[in-house]
């Protein structure tokens, strides 16, 4: 592995990491489009900054490109307070405006530097080793695992002072707001980091690997824990090997870094979304079926035990007779035997069914829970 | 280029005719049923469908090496289909919300989308130019094949719209009384989806898959402003939709180095900005001239009430009063000279030679009336 693979991966998952951060939030606050929204967004600030400083390396450009990414925000509420378009509708209104600005400006007066505005959506990855920081004279490494350290350690930071506020004010809002933290606060300091994380990080990766990188790994992390701290950290965790499966998926297939990362961010957001043990789709299948059969042992239990010592008691403890009292196809009624057998709920003593003591105690306890 | 010259390219001018063919289809499609999308809050759903679409596209060129529009629809429809599908499934069987799964799926597929893109470009057959097109749209490519099928499969949506017009303004104002009637409203949801997901694909060619959203929501936002009523509001936003498309599109064939995707995106939102302000009954102007009116009207009758108060202290009612009393017991906040001038236009109050103000019979009069209508609203 040469050190220029090394260093790319290494890039990948320090965005990785600083994107899952705020993407948590993102995600339990329903606002993951919003990332979206201002990934598209920050090309306007990028764009109008160069042209101010004319120069595509300056820090200008990051502020502009933050900037522009909290304008998206406020943009977007300001339309929502008019009331005359929905919330969703006025996200979808804002950030083409802005971005289609962008990409005119990049079209007529910009074409010939290299600011284009594919890199912009894929991002240059492959590129990303070439840009050095230099330090008299001494190369210490990537420019932008420098940046996107820099963030990385602002988000911890950030998160890590105001975990308490951002908590409450993501699972209660009014309790958050009852208490003297202002939203409106909350709301935009959550954005300002949002915009600089995809500010930072778009260079590296391109705007759309910003949004899956922010978005699949915190919403799958999200099928596996109810516990914010534990979520944040699976999301990270999620996030790196995202960006290093995806790595190796491009060179395998020889295409584009950030695509395949996005990819691969998706492919693990599926196998979580499977198999996830408390919320996979598997999971709720098989909870689903176990407990079909409880509820068909609990009501055989019952229905055996409404019937003991009657005088139909020999006729309606017959397997047979299921079928047509409790209406249950015949496969469905011997399975069920079966399972309250196994569940040692009733005896099968020829084609009748006897309930054992634990059955009778079972029947009993379900009646009474109602 | 002068107008009038345009005007006669458009009709006879092989491109320009073709491509304003083209996005007047586009307009009118997406128009038309992005009102839906619109009213049933999915406006970022054409996001999500329109990036989805990328890997059907790179797919579809794959598998048969066409690139042939009807192909391309074809493997764009079937992906942002099977988007929108994953965003349904994940909605529905998990507690993640609606936006995340579409951030999700849109991100996700249009990564993979650009994978394959990569893939296609290293191909050594290097057919593959074109392709591009799709990410921010190139009217000027259009042809006049494309348009004739972006003309029928539209035609086709508008048809199927039309058809089932009682049940999709069901289905987007009272699905759960729908389903009481016995519509079956689960297939018209997906079939009303599948016309949507059709109507963005149509218009990847010359919007491209970025900013084909926008042609969706916007569009049908503008119209809402105009109109209560889904009939009005579907066509009106065919037609805005249309007008943008049309002058986006012949504004980026005629100008260099002006992509058109973003262009259409611009001439949609200056029409959405202005149906913002200036839709009659709804337009923030309106409202704002309003609301300055009727603060007007309330400031001038707090101060006929003011002056009225400090008379019933006297034994005549019309017992002038200077301005400056007026002021300190905050009657009429915004200038009470000047509310009082209008007073004195109206007959209600007159100044005196001591430069103070009094009611005259007409204000007592008016001061009661008022007073009178205020217990009647109570």
């Amino acid at each position: 592995m040469g050190i220029e693979q090394f260093e790319i991966q290494m890039i990948a998952s320090v965005v990785a990491a600083a994107c899952a951060i705020p993407g948590v939030f993102l995600v339990l606050r329903r606002m993951a489009m919003m990332s979206d929204a201002i990934s598209h967004a920050i090309l306007l600030g990028i764009v109008l900054a160069f042209f101010v400083v004319e120069d595509i390396s300056s820090p200008i450009l990051i502020i502009g490109a933050a900037l522009s990414g909290v304008l998206t925000v406020s943009l977007v509420e300001l339309l929502n307070r008019t009331r005359l378009v929905k919330e969703d509708a006025s996200i979808g209104l804002v950030f083409p405006v802005l971005f289609s600005i962008g990409v005119i400006l990049i079209a007529r007066y910009a074409w010939s530097v290299h600011l284009d505005v594919h890199a912009v959506l894929l991002g240059e990855l492959a590129f990303a080793p070439f840009d050095r920081l230099l330090l008299f004279g001494h190369d210490l490494g990537p420019k932008s695992l420098y940046v996107m350290g820099t963030v990385l350690a602002l988000n911890i930071l950030f998160i890590s002072v105001f975990y308490k506020e951002l908590k409450l004010a993501t699972f209660d809002a009014g309790l958050a707001a009852a208490l003297g933290f202002s939203p409106g606060l909350i709301h935009y300091g959550l954005m300002s980091l949002v915009s600089v994380t995809a500010v930072g990080a778009f260079d590296a990766v391109g705007s759309i690997l910003v949004v899956a990188l922010m978005i699949a790994p915190p919403a799958a992390a999200y099928l596996l824990t109810d516990n914010l701290t534990k979520m944040i950290v699976i999301s990270v965790i999620l996030g790196v090997l995202s960006s290093i499966s995806g790595f190796w998926l491009a060179i395998l297939l020889d295409a584009n870094i950030a695509g395949a990362m996005a990819t691969m961010a998706g492919v693990l957001f599926v196998l979580v979304f499977l198999f996830s043990p408390q919320r996979g789709i598997i999971a709720i299948a098989r909870r689903r079926s176990r407990q079909r059969w409880e509820f068909a042992g609990k009501m055989l239990a019952i229905h055996l035990l409404n019937h003991e010592g009657t005088e139909d008691e020999e006729h309606e403890s017959q397997i047979e007779h299921l079928e047509e009292n409790l209406r249950w196809k015949e496969k469905f009624a011997e399975r069920v035997v079966e399972f309250a057998e196994d569940k040692g709920l009733i005896l099968v003593n020829g084609s009748r069914l006897v309930l054992t003591n634990q059955g009778r105690e079972h029947a009993k306890q379900s009646i009474s829970d109602d | 280029m002068e107008v009038s010259a345009l005007i006669n390219d458009l009709f006879f001018d092989y491109t320009l005719r073709t491509v304003a063919l083209g996005s007047a289809v586009l307009g009118i499609v997406s128009g038309a049923l992005g009102s839906y999308a619109v009213l049933r809050k999915q406006s970022l759903l054409g996001d999500a469908m329109s990036h989805a679409a990328l890997p059907g596209i790179a797919i579809a060129f794959l598998l048969t090496g066409s690139k042939q529009s009807l192909i391309l629809i074809l493997g764009a429809a079937i992906a942002g289909w099977i988007g929108t599908l994953f965003v349904m499934s994940i909605v529905r069987s998990t507690r993640i919300k609606f936006d995340s799964a579409l951030g999700l799926v849109l991100s996700v597929f249009f990564g993979f989308g650009l994978v394959l893109l990569t893939i296609i470009q290293k191909r050594p057959d290097a057919t593959q130019a074109g392709l591009d097109k799709f990410l921010f749209g190139q009217a000027a490519a259009l042809l006049e094949r494309d348009v004739i099928t972006m003309g029928v499969l539209g035609a086709i949506a508008i048809l199927t719209m039309m058809v089932f017009w009682k049940e999709f303004k069901l289905l987007s104002f009272d699905a759960d009384f729908g389903a009481t009637l016995g519509f079956p409203m689960r297939l018209l949801d997906i079939l009303l989806t599948t016309l949507i997901v059709l109507a963005i694909v149509l218009g990847l060619q010359t919007v491209g898959v970025v900013l084909m959203s926008a042609m969706v929501v916007a569009p049908a936002a503008a119209a809402r402003q105009w109109t209560d009523r889904l009939g009005t509001m579907v066509l009106l936003s065919s037609i805005f939709g249309a007008i943008a498309g049309i002058v986006g599109a012949l504004l980026s064939s005629s100008i260099d180095r002006l992509p058109t995707g973003p262009t259409i995106v611009l001439c949609i939102s200056v029409i959405v900005i202005l149906s913002l302000f200036f839709a009659p009954a709804r337009g923030l102007f309106w409202n704002w001239l309003r609301e300055r009116k009727n603060r007007g009207r309330l400031h001038v009758e707090a101060v006929l009430e003011g002056l009225y108060s400090l008379a019933l202290s006297h034994e005549n009612l019309e017992h002038p009063h200077s301005v400056a009393v007026l002021r300190l017991i905050g009657s009429g906040k915004g200038g009470v000279e000047k509310s009082l001038r209008k007073l004195e236009e109206q007959g209600l109050v007159k100044s005196t030679n001591t430069d103070e103000w009094a009611l005259t019979n007409a204000g007592i009069n008016q001061v009661r009336k008022l007073a009178k209508n205020r217990e009647g609203n109570n």
